[in-house]
């Protein structure tokens, strides 16, 4: 399919779709036109509130309305959200458990132009640290559509991480989307990815590469980072002896981290990274950007060769 | 209840955060004394529809304590109201007690909202009091907060916030004792000039004995009467009140007295008690 969407419009789309049915409540930081919101705040007016260019305030506003028993979206740039806001994350709404989903969008170098400053790629790192987070980083428009469904239904603060950069579609509109559960894409018995975001479409480009070269290359798509699903890591680590993950993050802390976790207690097997390697991003064309900083189907590749010494 | 029966569970709330201190062998008693008044009127008079056997009722007023570390003032005047047992007090701060060093609202019943990290709590009441607006409902929200708090740059996000909002349902009070834990507020970042700051963003200020009963309660009719704006009660108060050594004193900001220490506090306090007619 040649089709692409950004994963933020999806979500603006989601949160007018199903703002009909669920009282929910969306607060922006002056960014509605960029995270998408807009898309909401045109249907439901009355239901969005503009907080403003203050993030660590708009957190801690939504937690105030989450307690009396509202479901709130709060969004920003994911640099803002879990970056900046972290605390008001971890303190009044994690810690009291309350029902907010933070609703980042623009993370990754994927952004492009705008730089360092706002390319986030520690966010995942941040959030997955925070007890009763839930953490999600969908991989197309459907997946991101389902993840906003999902997090409405799941009661408890939940972190949606998006991307500004149109991205094919891998899904259609009968995916089915599962808190928690990995999703095998391709088939295949000598090694395994395992990505998440805009990196799953680079890991099923990359498995058709290694194919070509007699590689059979298990594609996993991890949506969900927290809690992660142990099964099918555990799984694909018995079955194909070998991981390469990856992300458009950091190689700490994020994905990569997150299934080493798993391995490493349960069956070690050998491992690759592919991620932004303990760098800031800088300005650019975004796909540029995602080529010069490793993150493309190529990349995997050599990865997946290097694991198996081929 | 009257002036007097009021002062009475005030007392009462200021032996608890003695006896919370002390068992626990640290909190944080000078802020903690100061707002036993503001406390005790809030919940034995102006807030309305709490219900100790239903602490989450949806209709009842709401309380955001901003500077959380003053949680014993909090645990002491909800146990009077009877939303737990008393004997919960001597667990404060304890590995098997409820009551955390700090407002956790899954942990204590009738606790509205978790706080601690300062700045924080004031936002939150901004959300309770938007959804009630959001709701067309006629719940008000009360907030204390800390002086030296509002060196706190997001106090100022949530201020501009509740203005903007129009949140006239939102009371804030500011428990004016002038001390921080490194000294006077004025020497160690100055927020003063604050009623000046509160106005400036479009608040309703009023100034109040934090100590006196009719003047809390004509500055809480004040700020119900006020609409199309929230209102700040700027409570000069006294850090450490009731403690003759205590009081106007930074250095009990966060510390715990000693045995010695305590059996003072309590017989002053207890002195107050008997000869407000009260058993002990």
């Amino acid at each position: 399919m040649s089709e692409k969407k950004a994963t933020r419009e999806a979500y603006g789309e989601a949160l007018a779709e199903f703002g009909g049915q669920y009282d929910i409540i969306v607060l922006d930081a002056d960014l509605s036109k960029s995270t998408k919101t807009d898309t909401f705040k045109k249907k439901y007016p009355e239901r969005f509130i503009n907080c403003g260019i203050a993030e660590g305030n708009m957190m801690a506003v939504a937690a105030g309305i989450a307690s009396t028993g509202k479901i709130v979206f709060a969004s920003t740039f994911a640099m803002f959200a879990a970056g900046r806001a972290f605390e008001q994350i971890r303190n009044s709404i994690a810690y009291p458990g309350l029902n907010v989903k933070i609703g980042a969008t623009h993370a990754g170098i994927s952004i492009g132009e705008d730089g360092a400053s706002h390319q986030s790629v520690e966010d995942i790192s941040l959030m997955r640290t925070i007890p009763n987070m839930v953490v999600i980083s969908p991989a197309d428009a459907f997946e991101s559509r389902g993840a906003v469904l999902a997090a409405i239904k799941h009661n408890g603060p939940v972190y949606l991480r998006f991307g500004r950069l149109a991205v094919p579609y891998i899904n259609d509109s009968s995916y089915k989307f599962e808190l928690g559960k990995g999703v095998t894409l391709r088939e295949g018995s000598d090694i395994t990815i395992i990505a998440t975001g805009l990196m799953v479409k680079q890991a099923l480009d990359a498995g058709e590469v290694l194919a070509g070269e007699g590689i059979n290359a298990r594609v996993i798509n991890i949506h969900t980072i927290k809690p992660i699903d142990k099964e099918i890591i555990i799984k694909v680590a018995r079955e194909t002896g070998a991981i390469v993950t990856a992300e458009e993050h950091s190689i700490y802390g994020g994905l990569g981290s997150a299934v080493a976790e798993v391995i490493s207690e349960n069956c070690p097997v050998k491992m690759k990274r592919v991620g932004i390697n303990d760098k800031f991003g800088k300005s650019g064309k975004p796909l540029p950007l995602l080529e010069e900083y490793g993150l493309t189907a190529e990349n995997i590749a050599v990865n997946a060769r290097k694991l198996l010494n081929k | 209840m009257n002036n007097k029966e009021l002062m009475l569970t005030a007392y009462k709330v200021r032996r608890h955060v003695l006896d919370a201190v002390h068992s626990a062998g640290s909190g944080h008693p000078g802020g903690s004394l100061s707002i036993c008044e503001i406390l005790s009127l809030l919940y034995f008079e102006e807030m309305k529809n709490l219900d100790t056997q239903n602490p989450g009722n949806p209709e009842r007023d709401r309380f955001v304590l901003s500077k959380g570390h003053c949680s014993p003032a909090l645990y002491g005047v909800l146990a009077e109201k009877g939303f737990f047992p008393k004997s919960n007090i001597m667990k404060f701060r304890q590995i098997d007690g409820i009551l955390q060093g700090h407002p956790s609202l899954k942990d204590v019943p009738g606790v509205d909202m978790s706080t601690g990290s300062l700045g924080q709590g004031i936002s939150t009441a901004c959300g309770m009091a938007l959804s009630a607006k959001l709701d067309n409902k006629d719940y008000r929200v009360y907030c204390v907060m800390g002086d030296g708090e509002t060196e706190e740059g997001q106090v100022w996000e949530a201020t501009m916030f509740a203005a903007h909002y129009k949140l006239d349902n939102l009371c804030a009070i500011l428990d004016y004792n002038g001390l921080q834990i490194d000294g006077n507020i004025a020497d160690v970042m100055s927020p003063i000039p604050l009623d000046e700051k509160f106005r400036a963003f479009n608040w309703n200020v009023i100034y109040v004995d934090a100590h006196d009963f009719d003047s809390l309660r004509d500055g809480f009719a004040k700020a119900r009467a006020c609409k199309g704006k929230p209102s700040i009660l700027i409570a000069k108060s006294i850090k450490g009140k009731g403690v003759s050594f205590m009081e106007n004193q930074a250095g009990w900001h966060g510390s715990a007295p000693n045995d010695e220490q305590y059996a003072q506090a309590i017989s002053e306090i207890d002195a107050v008690i008997k000869e407000l007619g009260g058993n002990i």
